[in-house]
């Protein structure tokens, strides 16, 4: 009952109208940017890290947690309206939703779609509350070694298992790590691939990278490609009510969508993708009327949206436990964690109870307040779909300017952007994921902190990452992960 | 067999040339006795080790044609126009942010940006960069409270 009892400690946190504030800031901020396609929420987040110089931790988190959770509710609108997906995890949901769209239930759709990811997300909010102490619990057991490990492990899963190829997926991390390690040796005062710059002397600031590949890599991908034309944005005709049928077929795919979202955005792999395949396939086999599947079919936007949302909740939970990020927006959030000076870990839930808790309790209260802004309120959010491209852009680009201007107003920073901009733009157009880049650049000088630690304590003893039983079976997760695909495709090759 | 894309061998190699730079530089951190065992060389030893071995991986995949752009296929080159209006908004920000501050600087930018995607009103986005340039400035500079640096405009705000 003591889970109880803290979460009822972090309503009150949550329930302070400052803190009611922030989090409406936050959905309602996080809505309008999952609608809007070409942005996403790890890119809001970075352009918004600068309020932690202003704001206290609490209400940062609280607000940054309400954008996480309302991109995922508006990205569902775009993908049904537009079929441009505003979200990579909502690639799925424009499948049937825009299908029911042209046929004239737009408004079932949306509303399967917002009442899924509310009942997800609400369940997706309670997995955390419920998991998040066992896994605190399991993880003071661990050391440098096994730390160092677990962070292997992610980096495998989020740069080789997720995306279209391993090596070009581990090409980006390892690109990302490199920049992490831009600056100075925190442990012995070293300059490292500074090449002499001062401003590079910091190191490379999460900002720049995520505004960079994320806006400008995206602004001159899409400029460059001639993919701004108008697409046309679906009229919702039908009432938002859903019928009796609808709901029948639909909550069972909310509950299964979430069962199979929580658990693997949980896992130290992450990402909102897999779920929401996963969901769908399973909700065409399990479905009554398969032949619907491919002409709107609602299960086809009720499962995955659930899935999608509850993904989004399971990610929380290896970020607050043991500081693992597994996607790129869990990977900011963490980097606002160290510039508050929080270290987060096992020991965040004790030693900032009132922070973890009040943010797990905003989720509850956020999930609220959204499944009531994308309802009746979503003539409003359908009306910044129209904003013609040239504009969204020019404005987007301006956002970047400042979110790097801003940190030290040197114009070798927006050299520094551009660049990394360019980069992004090569790496959309031969097929490099992004995300890694920018968890490299978190968790690298995080994995060279515990790596230098374990070799410290072994006094230079690289076998202490197998002998340890627990580093071990870390280490032989990650190389399964690596390798399984591979020897799975040859086998069913030779077979 | 099917055909190599230029552009995308050219990526592996930028990737081994960037493993090898990583390499070099790494051989030039000075090395104190006391951190012999495990200084910090040792993680970027192993990061410039992985983009050699990930680029020619790369190479062997491009190569062989098993890699390449994904518009290589479906769509024709790149849109040269627009992708040098967009270079110029960016090129014309670094220049001049410093000089005319942030508000007229990013004037130029938005509009420049619009134009890149096909708008053909310049003298509405200017008025509408303009706008959206002071109320931003305004927003971020005075409300949160972020310097944004001084320029012509931003003197008398």
């Amino acid at each position: 009952m003591d889970t109880l009892a803290q979460l009822a400690n972090g309503f009150g946190v949550a329930l302070t109208p400052m803190n009611l504030v922030w989090s409406f800031t936050g959905v309602a901020l996080g809505t309008a940017i999952g609608v809007l396609p070409g942005l996403g929420p790890a890119l809001t987040i970075a352009l918004l890290l600068p309020i932690t110089y202003k704001v206290d931790a609490t209400g940062a988190f609280i607000l940054f947690a309400g954008i996480y959770y309302g991109a995922m509710y508006g990205g569902s609108t775009t993908s049904i309206l537009l079929n441009t997906p505003g979200e990579s995890a909502t690639i799925i949901t424009s499948l049937e939703g825009n299908k029911m769209a042209r046929r004239g239930r737009g408004g079932a759709a949306l509303a399967t779609a917002a009442i899924g990811s509310f009942v997800a997300g609400t369940i997706g909010t309670m997995g955390l509350t419920f998991l998040a102490p066992i896994v605190v619990d399991f993880a003071l057991k661990f050391g440098p070694a096994e730390y160092f490990s677990l962070m292997i492990l992610a980096f495998v899963t989020v740069s080789a298992v997720l995306g279209n190829s391993a090596i070009r997926g581990l090409t980006a991390l390892f690109f990302g790590i490199w920049l992490g390690l831009i600056g100075v040796d925190l442990q012995t005062g070293q300059a490292r691939f500074t090449f002499g710059v001062l401003e590079l002397l910091d190191g490379v600031n999460v900002i720049v990278v995520a505004v960079g590949l994320f806006a400008v890599g995206e602004t001159i991908h899409l400029a460059a490609r001639h993919r701004y034309g108008q697409d046309e944005i679906l009229p919702v005709k039908d009432s938002l009510w859903m019928t009796r049928e609808d709901w029948g077929r639909s909550w069972k795919a909310w509950l299964r969508g979430s069962a199979v979202g929580f658990p693997i955005g949980a896992l130290p792999a992450g990402g909102a993708e897999v779920p929401t395949f996963l969901s769908y396939y399973m909700e065409k086999k399990l479905s009554k009327k398969p032949e619907e599947f491919g002409h709107g079919a609602i299960e086809g936007v009720a499962g995955p949206e659930a899935a999608n949302n509850a993904s989004a909740a399971g990610v929380l939970v290896p970020m607050l436990t043991l500081g693992l990020p597994t996607s790129a927006t869990a990977a900011i959030m963490l980097s606002a964690f160290q510039s508050y000076g929080i270290n987060p870990g096992p020991q965040l839930l004790m030693t900032q109870s009132n922070l973890v808790w009040g943010l797990i309790a905003s989720l509850y209260i956020g999930n609220v307040m959204l499944l009531i802004l994308n309802l009746p309120l979503i003539g409003l959010w359908v009306k910044i779909l129209a904003i013609p491209a040239p504009l969204l852009y020019g404005g987007i680009l301006v956002f970047a300017t400042i979110g790097t201007y801003g940190i030290s107003q040197s114009p070798i920073d927006l050299v520094l952007l551009y660049v990394i901009g360019g980069i992004g733009f090569l790496m959309r157009k031969y097929d490099f994921p992004t995300a890694p880049v920018i968890i490299g650049l978190i968790l690298g000088p995080l994995a060279e902190q515990e790596f230098r630690r374990a070799m410290t304590i072994a006094q230079g003893d690289l076998t202490v990452l197998v002998t340890r039983p627990l580093s071990l079976t870390l280490l032989i997760l990650a190389a399964l992960a690596l390798v399984g695909p591979h020897a799975y495709r040859w086998w069913a090759k030779a077979r | 067999m099917q055909e190599r894309s230029a552009g995308a061998i050219a990526v592996a190699l930028g990737v081994v040339v960037l493993g090898i730079a990583v390499g070099y530089e790494t051989s030039q951190i000075p090395m104190s006795p006391a951190y012999a065992k495990v200084g910090p060389k040792a993680f970027p030893t192993m990061v410039a080790a992985g983009l050699i071995l990930l680029g020619l991986a790369l190479f062997l995949q491009a190569w062989t044609g098993e890699w390449k752009a994904e518009e290589e296929e479906n769509s024709g080159p790149p849109d040269w126009r627009a992708l040098g209006w967009v270079g110029f908004g960016l090129a014309v920000n670094v220049a001049l942010i410093g000089v005319l501050g942030f508000i007229l600087s990013s004037t130029v930018l938005f509009a420049s940006i619009a134009r890149g995607f096909g708008s053909r009103k310049p003298l509405r986005d200017l008025g509408i960069a303009f706008v959206f340039s002071a109320v931003c400035y305004l927003g971020f500079a005075k409300v949160l409270g972020i310097n944004m640096g001084s320029g012509i405009l931003e003197r008398f705000l």
